[in-house]
């Protein structure tokens, strides 16, 4: 045997290792594609071929697994199903198909930044979604290249984003501009006495007066909010508020192409592409029911042939498999509006604040981030814009000091540094007058709070806190990590606590547990269902705001009743890979969740006072704060709901959390009243 | 913002290794008189970055006779604990900012609150 042969030997042997490598993955694939899509791969050669990993859901655009399928023949058809991570191809001979199986099973398509390696099962046939025909939401039409470039370019234009005023808001995800009345976030509404110096801007009038010519609306709207979305940005779903404005919503594009989903109530999705230059109008069911949203990417499914037929005005996207993907650009929406001036009496009233039915802006429904940009949105919106709206409320419910948090700060020695990052409202800051106590929120409202107590503090993220490594003798992080959206958040935010820390220093964390009940014994959470509650709509009753353990008692007094298995359900409906809601006062349903906030209407003075008088009182029945009738909410007979974002742990989650950072021991964990603690010292 | 803050807290934006102390550029002091504790001003004495105490009462003018160096036995040196109170506890900023030393990033200090929030690209 020469060398040749012995080298030849060795490299068979290599390639038969890889090659069981390649059949190993590939096996493993249609089983997956067996069990979590029904596909059942063929073990005969067929024309008809599966590709793993070459979907549109991996980031594989049409035109690159196009280009490398034709490479082994003729490709009659290529079937790429929206978000889904595998492909069909189908060549019009077995043999073509059969090429692209050994050639390109276990091999690596580069498609824009992404990189996959593709794996290849043969199929009997192709599995077409069912062609039900996805038609727009009652009351939506899409006018097509409704104004010319020219106009595009002179509305643009007529946005002065340069100045900033009140009616310009940096949103951290996208620009926005307010013309003509203000539309206020913090409570999803317009202050319809307090018009806006600037009208809207006369380049606008033209489209305007067309809308009005083709009968699109029948008076002129007097709102605009302009929205600049770069890619990658969105908005949450949402429905504008019924109160605030009239029926017909106009929606201008422009500048770029986006998608906007709507989502009925009963789970339907219908994704509209908006080309640029198009006019949205959402009348009746559309405007009223649907909520519309832009999902944050970079890129977007659109039909991949860009000449429609003139059957095909309604571009339904998940009907047909010709998609490919759309980069974003800088995309900027005119939408028109007009003030409403009596409560809306629309056919939804479950949908509906002037009706009694959900909030303004009904639970907008985030999904659980996906990436890092989508977690910071998500807290952003979902806690750290909800804190600074609630500050005030959320301030007088929290009052009483949890027992085994002041135990924790009693037993430091006198004269010890003491952090306490996410401090709120500075309950814990003056528990023990002997140490030097320094207290960082990310709400500037609830810092603010701890301000005028005369306590130390500042306003900073918890993942980013400026003090130096190594100089707190102890840190405190009470019901603050549960708020990250992702489990590198988390951990970071504890990586974050121990820098702080001086070697033997202590810290102590509470989160909120899914376990709600705990060695047979029921959470004060759950407890206090049966407490006098306002329940929303009940005006009678004070709203119970005492809380050793978290969270204002709100809503759902009924609930509990009406089960006595003592298995609680969360009622929330549960969307697919949207956030639920949870029920206050019930048991968990999820471990991320959205929790809703039940704003109480702002105090006169004299109640503010006694409000402020709780402060003092010990006993946990006394502290009902005055009772606000909810007809006097400005700006609607509603309670202004908001949701909070959580990751509820469960029972071993947070000391698994503890143990991924080095140089520090868990030295305690316990349950305490519904949360998981742990205590943790720096070596 | 009192002092005993400011000798505490450091610049946190990306790439920063000397963000310490940070200097203050104040418009608005306030002294605000409080108890004095002379123990508790004795506690708070070791956990100081002196110097930083010492040139930041310097920025507000509110320095006096405050020495470079710690004394020795200031436990029992009530005139110092005093003086050591005042700039700690009593002198406050209100308005100005807070300046990163090593790449000039600025901090606003408004109704007396530092915000250190940092945008992503700099955390």
């Amino acid at each position: 045997m020469d060398c040749t042969v012995v080298n030849n030997v060795k490299a068979a042997t290599r390639r038969g290792k890889e090659d069981k490598k390649v059949l190993r993955k590939q096996l493993k694939a249609s089983h997956t594609l067996l069990k979590h899509e029904g596909i059942s791969t063929a073990s005969q050669p067929t024309k008809n071929l599966v590709v793993a990993n070459g979907g549109l859901g991996n980031g594989v655009s049409r035109e690159d697994l196009s280009a490398a399928m034709k490479q082994f023949g003729d490709v009659e058809s290529l079937f790429m199903p929206p978000q889904k991570p595998y492909a069909f191809v189908t060549y019009r001979s077995e043999d073509d198909a059969r090429k692209a199986h050994t050639q390109l099973n276990g091999q690596k398509l580069q498609s824009g930044e992404n990189s996959v390696t593709l794996y290849l099962s043969y199929v009997d046939s192709v599995k077409h979604k069912e062609e039900v025909r996805v038609h727009f939401p009652e009351g939506l039409a899409l006018v097509e290249d409704f104004v010319s470039p020219e106009e595009e370019a002179l509305l643009l234009a007529a946005v002065d984003w340069s100045t900033s005023d009140q009616a310009q808001k940096a949103l951290k995800h996208r620009r926005v501009k307010h013309y003509g009345f203000e539309f206020c976030y913090d409570n999803n509404n317009v202050d319809k006495d307090k018009p806006l110096p600037a009208g809207l801007p006369e380049e606008c009038l033209p489209v305007l007066h067309r809308c009005l010519q083709d009968g699109h609306i029948n008076v002129l709207p007097d709102q605009l909010t302009v929205n600049q979305y770069e890619s990658g940005q969105g908005i949450p779903p949402h429905v504008d508020t019924h109160s605030a404005f009239a029926d017909t919503i106009l929606s201008l594009s422009l500048g770029a192409k986006t998608v906007m989903e709507f989502r009925h109530p009963d789970g339907r999705v219908v994704p509209v592409v908006l080309p640029e230059r198009s006019l949205l109008v959402m009348k009746g069911e559309s405007r009223y029911l649907w909520t519309h949203g832009i999902t944050p990417r970079k890129f977007d499914l659109v039909p991949a042939c860009e000449t429609r037929s003139a059957d095909h005005s309604e571009p339904d996207l998940d009907s047909h498999g010709d998609l490919t993907l759309s980069k974003r650009g800088t995309r900027t929406s005119f939408t028109f509006r007009k003030i409403r001036h009596e409560p809306c009496c629309c056919a939804f009233p479950s949908a509906c604040d002037s009706q009694g039915g959900s909030s303004p802006s009904p639970p907008s429904q985030p999904s659980l981030p996906s990436c890092h940009a989508d977690a910071t949105r998500l807290e952003e919106e979902y806690v750290h814009l909800v804190y600074n709206a609630i500050a005030s409320h959320f301030s007088s419910t929290r009052h009483t000091p949890w027992p085994r948090v002041c135990h924790f700060l009693s037993s430091l020695p006198p004269g010890s540094v003491l952090v306490d990052v996410g401090c709120g409202n500075g309950k814990y800051l003056g528990v023990n007058p002997q140490l030097i106590t320094v207290g960082c929120d990310r709400s500037s409202a609830l810092v603010q709070i701890c301000a005028e107590r005369g306590f130390n503090a500042f306003v900073s993220d918890a993942l980013n806190v400026p003090l130096r490594t190594d100089s707190c003798d102890a840190c405190i992080s009470i019901a603050v990590i549960h708020h990250f959206s992702t489990q590198e958040r988390r951990l970071a935010a504890v990586r974050e606590l121990v820098r702080l820390l001086k070697p033997g220093g202590q810290a102590l964390i509470y989160v909120w547990a899914y376990e709600q009940e705990y060695n047979k014994q029921k959470s004060k959470y759950l407890k206090d269902h049966n407490k006098p509650q306002n329940g929303g709509k009940s005006k009678d009753k004070p709203e119970e705001v005492q809380e050793p353990y978290k969270e204002p008692s709100v809503l759902s007094a009924s609930h509990l009743d009406n089960n006595h298995t003592g298995d609680l359900k969360d009622d929330s409906k549960m969307t697919e890979g949207k956030l639920s809601v949870h029920t206050n006062r019930t048991a968990f349903n999820s471990q991320d969740l959205l929790v809703p906030w039940h704003l109480k209407g702002r105090k006169t003075p004299g109640e503010e006072e006694s409000s402020s008088g709780l402060h003092t009182t010990n006993s946990p029945d006394s502290k009902l704060s005055p009772s606000v009738d909810t007809s006097q909410v400005p700006g609607g007979s509603s309670v202004p709901v908001f949701h909070r974002y959580y990751h509820v742990f469960q029972q071993g989650e947070l000391e698994q959390l503890c143990i991924e950072v080095t140089g520090v021991k868990v030295q305690t964990s316990y349950h305490d009243q519904g949360n998981w603690c742990v205590i943790l010292k720096k070596e | 913002m009192k002092l005993l803050t400011h000798n505490m807290l450091t610049s946190h934006v990306k790439g920063v290794t000397k963000g310490y102390p940070l200097l203050i550029k104040a418009t608005e002091v306030k002294v605000n008189e409080v108890d004095f504790n002379p123990k508790f001003v004795c506690r708070m004495i070791p956990k100081l970055e002196w110097s930083a105490l010492v040139q930041a009462a310097d920025q507000l003018g509110h320095r006096e006779d405050l020495p470079g160096e710690l004394v020795p036995d200031y436990e029992k040196n009530e005139d110092f604990l005093k003086k050591v109170h005042r700039v700690l506890l009593e002198v406050e900023v209100i308005e100005g900012c807070l300046q990163c030393p090593e790449s000039g990033r600025e901090f606003p200090i408004s109704r007396g609150i530092p915000n250190m929030l940092v945008n992503e690209d700099e955390a």
